[in-house]
């Protein structure tokens, strides 16, 4: 329904596109509808668990993590309510220490990376001219087996089985001697649920940004934010092995009595940590670096003009990559390591302040030469600049050996990261939101509203984080569920207990901005910024096929580049889902390539994937039992041949033998009328 | 905008800045704080501190202005620029070359200038950080092992004399003005040893002893705390650094040395088999009694020690009832069981345990 | 039709009981009261203990069903030294307590009564030095050494030399009554 809406609404909107004109005569209509038969959607209830469709896969990945983000949020709430006033009873150690683990488990693994890969695998195939992702199927077992991870831990934590070790779950206390019961098992294996999920993301953005490019975007004119997406999916195939081979001997240690961390065996409590930080901290930069691609987007778009020093921009985010997995150690400056190692990662740490300062010059810049429109997206990144620098300097100091000696795990470090993450990751999010929403949706956020929402936040964020700073220098440690009235800490929290209420009230204020423009918002057309990615060249919503016909690129700004004359890209098939893959440096053509339509195996694979490590915690069946069922289930995976739909047997056997790969090459670019 | 409210503008930022400065001084005092240092560790970070303080402040005001600027700049050329209030639907191609030249030259030097200052600081980090580790190896230093467990601090007085080594716990006391060398360990999870004012955090890890040095350089009682999340009691896992003339702490390590004094009263003589007779015995170490078992803390002098329960109650006879009777009530989760005790032995064992100078 | 409700009503009641089955196993109570149950502490004498136990109904002993309060009695039964005399439960100067073996009695009353009130030939009566809630605990701790406690609740290897596969990889036992081993009589 949704999507036919958006149809007529392009329609409407053709006499501003080019792409559109040709959409009036009678054959244009067939095709669409073809298409639209082609790539239809799944219906009905069990329609859900086939649909193999980026937008909607990206969608669910979106919104189930900003549930969790509002779980997580409501969590802190409790927090600040407990830590409000000095010996409070609100609540005990032990609910406390499972609502902080809570916290953090849930705002890094279960919302923060999704949404970043949820709002990647909306917007990729769509900037970069494709139809859908490279494995759709794969695609949507990534969301199935997140899913699982995340209803998995937070039946645990309303059942009191939470994970009360921290989200970092160091051993010994982790460990089977001071952790009893299931809850750290739990942990463990929803890490490993969402890691799986984040790997599966990563290889699809990858693959789709490298082989699916539409005709003319060659490596050097790939929007920054597919630049941002690639940089942190290769991010996420490095950090993630290591921190699944954590969260796998962790429960090893406890369940079938083996010693990797038992110092006593010869096993050792600093290799987890290491183990642990190798991916932890290029994690923050996989929350970050996306949100990177959000704000160059946004800047672009509301400056009116083209980003500065856009090759500068492209190896900072290389660099930071690079760079964020060489600072580990800098959460174990206190721990006993030689000294040598640590000036090491002192260098590296405070070296990595470099891309991102390069990074936030050129946006200055950009701002500066442009013709700026400040809109509520362009708000939030503004405050993204103010607040995300801060975060930065402080990050300077932690990186300090010495320093950080005084300040780890104190209350400074929890603004640090709270300035960097919330400055970071959540305030270009929303402004992602206000975005990409009339592109999701059709129509447009309340300007009025989002105001409010975001001077709320910006208010709220620094009355609740700034004093922590204070706190931390004052000797407040993190993790601590209550302190005494004689530590003089209890106006600074209590302070930051009423941001966190105002936080809590600029949140609300987006739901219901969401929930009214959903249904009354200004209705937006294809292109409502005026912007130049691909994104914007089609209905919105997108189709299910997203482009009629994908417009090839003759320059860095799609669309403030395209021309009467810029070709589109005709002759794939309308008949089967077909997509145009194409050479990874000048994306010219290569081959056509058929993807899979909707499939149920996704589903039942990550259900077997679930028994696996679900059934495992309680009794070692749970491995082979699991292996067999996936195996049975990637039997049906790889059965079920792709069908050729809406065409016969032999027609498809035809069309193929037409478009044979050095035939490829010669596929109609045709032009614009 | 009227005079009117200029005055109250002006009058409303004036309060604001006196606000934001008196919350920054408050930071400058307190019995735990890393600004108010009181010996060389602490005294060379908070050097470096100030030093990233004012650069990093130097930093953020001058990205805020340039930032402030470019959006007024920005809204500026776009009202210049005479459009309607709809943005347009292609922006001009290639942008003003000149400008352009002129940003790449900013931003140029403000990229130099940002990895001089990283050099800068990097260097500083570095020299303070040797600085720190060094004259680690003092050869008069006081030896004391610090062991971290759930949820106190066990503390032995190390001597090349074994018959003077002694036991105390979340307590340290320090002479004024000596080397203080730090043997750290831990017996079952990671803790964390932190004084803010004197010296940094260093981490008892189970299987890697640490070892680092401090000095007080005036007398003063310096709180620390547990910095490395623990279990259920980690917000409850502090103690003092008592640092006081190095008189005073030969007297208090003479009189620490000495088993336990022998109840002198019928009260304290009851409270004694009280003790022996009792749970107590089943964790707790009073010298020169029967009593040697070492789960709970070392409590041949109980009553010399300012507070109790990991620096968590101050040392009372009251808190020290309500801890002895109820101390989950106090700590939930803690290691002390519940005791359940007559009134006249609780009363007798009260009176024992405080005639434990 | 009906035949899947049924499935369902099963399936919610599985989950249910699951589901209560998690709390109480992971619960941390730390104020608690010692279980309800009035145990006959009947004092032993020094002479032969006689060729059966006194009857004692079966008792059901909470913490059996506590994760947290079987690695209290873990923790305990070192800290209180019962590892000074039953070792890593192997056995050694007192009787082992990981087989299948009890010369007075398995149920965990039984192992309250024994704790408390001590036995013949050297087991320590701890009468008003451990308070019962710990016994308690103790008491399931050490059922759980022959595998007796069910495998989510007993607890994991602990962070020492290995000595033994943890209790939670144990194989359960089936309690047997035996006597007092011909070593350990008293002289007479």
């Amino acid at each position: 329904m949704a999507e036919n809406e958006g149809t007529t609404r392009g329609k409407m909107d053709r006499s501003t596109l080019d792409d559109d004109a040709l959409a009036h005569t009678m054959e244009e209509e067939q095709e669409r509808a073809q298409l639209e038969r082609t790539w239809a959607r799944p219906q009905g209830f069990f329609g859900w668990f086939t649909n193999t469709n980026h937008k909607d896969i990206a969608m669910r990945y979106i919104v189930t993590a900003f549930v969790f983000f509002l779980l997580a949020g409501l969590e802190a709430v409790l927090m600040r309510i407990q830590l409000a006033r000095p010996e409070n009873r609100f609540l005990g150690p032990d609910l406390y220490n499972q609502i902080f683990t809570m916290h953090g488990t849930t705002m890094m693994f279960l919302f923060a990376v999704p949404m970043m890969e949820g709002v990647g695998l909306y917007l990729v195939p769509l900037m970069i001219g494709t139809r859908n992702v490279a494995f759709p199927r794969m695609n949507a077992f990534g969301y199935y087996v997140y899913l699982i991870g995340g209803l998995l831990i937070y039946t645990a934590f309303l059942l009191n089985v939470g994970p009360d070790a921290g989200w970092f779950s160091y051993v010994p206390l982790s460990g089977p001697a001071y952790s009893p019961g299931k809850r750290v098992d739990i942990w463990g294996q929803m890490i490993t649920f969402t890691e799986i999920a984040a790997l599966v993301g990563a290889v699809e953005i990858i693959t789709t940004v490298f082989k699916q490019r539409v005709p003319g975007m060659s490596l050097n004119r790939i929007p920054l934010f597919v630049w941002a997406q690639v940089v942190t999916a290769f991010m996420v195939i490095f950090a993630m092995p290591s921190v699944m081979l954590a969260s796998q001997m962790l429960p090893a240690d406890r369940l079938i009595n083996t010693h990797f961390f038992n110092p006593a065996e010869g096993g050792d409590a600093l290799l987890y940590q290491h183990l642990f930080w190798f991916f932890g901290h290029p994690e923050v930069y996989i929350i970050f670096i996306p949100a990177l691609g959000f704000v160059s987007s946004i800047v672009v778009t509301f400056s009116r003009r083209q980003i500065f020093g856009y090759t500068a921009m492209v190896l900072s985010l290389i660099a930071t990559g690079f760079i964020g997995f060489g600072l580990w150690v800098h959460h174990m400056f206190a721990t006993p390591l030689p000294q040598l190692g640590q000036s090491f990662f002192t260098g590296a740490s405070m070296m990595i302040a470099i891309p991102s300062g390069v990074q936030i010059f050129c946006w200055i810049a950009t701002l500066w030469g442009g013709k700026l429109s400040v809109k509520t997206p362009l708000l939030f990144v503004l405050g993204f600049v103010a607040v995300f620098v801060l975060g930065g300097l402080t990050g300077v100091m932690v990186a300090s050996v010495p320093l950080d000696l005084q300040v780890h795990d104190t209350y400074f470090v929890v603004a640090h990261l709270h300035y960097v993450l919330i400055g970071g990751a959540v305030f270009p999010l929303f402004g992602a939101f206000y975005y990409w929403f009339p592109k999701w949706t059709g129509r447009l956020l309340s300007e009025r509203a989002g105001r409010w929402n975001f001077w709320l936040l910006f208010i709220g964020f620094n009355l609740t984080f700034f004093p922590m700073h204070q706190l931390g220098l004052k000797g407040m440690t993190r993790r601590i569920y209550t302190y005494l009235p004689e530590t003089g800490w209890g106006n600074l929290n209590l302070a930051a207990s009423i941001g966190a209420a105002i936080i809590g009230v600029s949140v609300l204020i987006f739901l219901i901005n969401v929930a009214w423009a959903y249904r009354h918002g200004l209705v937006a057309g294809d292109n409502p910024w005026r912007a130049d990615t691909l994104e914007w060249a089609t209905a919105s919503p997108p189709p299910s096929y997203n482009f009629a016909h994908p417009p090839t690129v003759a320059g860095r700004y799609a669309l403030w580049t395209r021309t009467a004359e810029t070709p589109v890209l005709k002759g794939l098939s309308t008949k089967r889902r077909e997509v145009l893959v194409t050479r990874v440096m000048d994306a010219e053509p290569d081959h056509l390539y058929e993807l899979p339509g909707p499939s149920i195996w996704p589903l039942l694979l990550a259900l077997a994937t679930g028994e696996t490590f679900i059934v495992g915690i309680f009794t070692p069946w749970g491995f082979p039992i699991g292996a067999m069922l996936s195996i049975l289930a990637l039997f049906g995976w790889f059965w079920s041949k792709p069908k050729p739909e809406g065409g016969t047997a032999a027609d498809s056997k035809q069309e193929k033998a037409g478009l044979l790969l050095g035939e490829a090459q010669s596929l109609p670019l045709e032009k614009g009328a | 905008m009227s005079m009117r409210a200029k005055q109250l503008a002006h009058r409303f930022t004036t309060q604001a800045c006196l606000l934001l400065m008196s919350t920054l001084l408050a930071g400058c005092s307190g019995a735990q704080s890393v600004l108010a240092p009181a010996g060389p560790q602490a005294e060379r970070i908070s050097k470096i501190w100030w030093l990233f303080f004012y650069v990093s402040a130097a930093v953020l005001f001058l990205v805020l202005l340039f930032l402030l600027l470019a959006v007024h700049r920005g809204r500026v050329r776009r009202e210049g620029s005479g459009d309607a209030p709809e943005v347009e639907e292609k922006p001009e191609s290639a942008p003003d070359a000149n400008l352009e030249r002129r940003m790449t030259n900013t931003v140029t030097v403000a990229t130099v200038i940002t990895v001089i200052t990283l050099i800068v600081l990097t260097i500083a980090s570095f020299s303070i950080g040797r600085s720190l580790s060094s004259s680690m190896s003092n050869e008069d230093a006081v030896t004391i092992e610090v062991t971290g467990q759930q949820w106190w601090w066990q503390v032995r007085y190390m001597d090349a004399d074994p018959s003077k080594i002694f036991y105390t716990a979340n307590e340290i006391h320090v002479p004024v003005g000596q080397p203080v060398t730090l043997k750290l360990n831990s017996t079952d999870v990671i803790h964390s040893f932190w004084v803010p004012n004197l010296v940094g955090k260093k981490d008892l890890v189970p299987g890697h002893d640490a070892t680092i040095w401090f000095q007080a350089d005036r007398p003063g009682l310096f709180r620390g705390q547990c910095a490395e999340y623990c279990g259920l009691q980690h917000a409850h896992m502090a103690f003092w650094v008592v640092a006081e003339s190095p008189e005073k702490y030969q007297a208090w390590v003479a009189q620490q040395r000495h088993p336990a004094q022998e109840p002198g009263a019928d009260a304290e003589r009851r409270g004694q088999q009280v003790f022996l007779s009792g749970p107590c015995i089943m964790c707790h170490t009073i010298q020169g009694t029967p009593a040697g078992a070492t789960i709970g803390p070392n409590l041949t002098h109980i009553a010399s020690r300012t507070t109790i329960a990991a620096a968590t109650l101050p040392n009372t006879r009251g808190h020290l009832s309500g801890w002895v009777v109820d101390s989950q009530a106090i700590k939930p989760g803690n290691r002390m069981p519940p005791n359940s005790l007559n009134p006249d032995d609780l009363q007798a064992l009260l009176d024992y345990l405080q005639s434990l100078k | 039709m009906r035949a899947v409700g049924r499935i369902k009503i099963c399936l919610c009641a599985g989950v249910l009981m699951f589901s209560l089955a998690a709390c109480e196993r992971e619960k941390r109570d730390f104020r608690q009261a010692p279980p309800s149950v009035t145990v006959s502490t009947i004092s032993q004498s020094d002479l032969h203990p006689g060729s059966s136990m006194p009857a004692i109904p079966p008792t059901e002993n909470p913490d059996e069903r506590n994760a947290y309060a079987v690695s209290e009695g873990k923790r305990l039964y070192d800290a209180y030294n019962c590892s000074g005399c039953h070792f890593h439960g192997g056995g050694g100067i007192g009787p082992p307590l990981m087989d299948d073996q009890w010369v007075y009695g398995g149920d965990p009353a039984n192992i309250f009564s024994t704790i408390v009130e001590g036995r013949p030939n050297g087991m320590p009566s701890f009468r008003g030095k451990i308070n019962d809630a710990q016994v308690w605990e103790l008491a399931a701790f050490v059922r759980s050494m022959s595998g007796q406690v069910s495998k989510d609740v007993s607890p994991a290897r602990d962070d020492h030399m290995y000595a033994k596969p943890s209790e939670q990889s144990t194989k359960q036992e089936q309690p047997k009554q035996s006597f007092v081993p011909k070593s350990a009589e008293m002289p007479r």
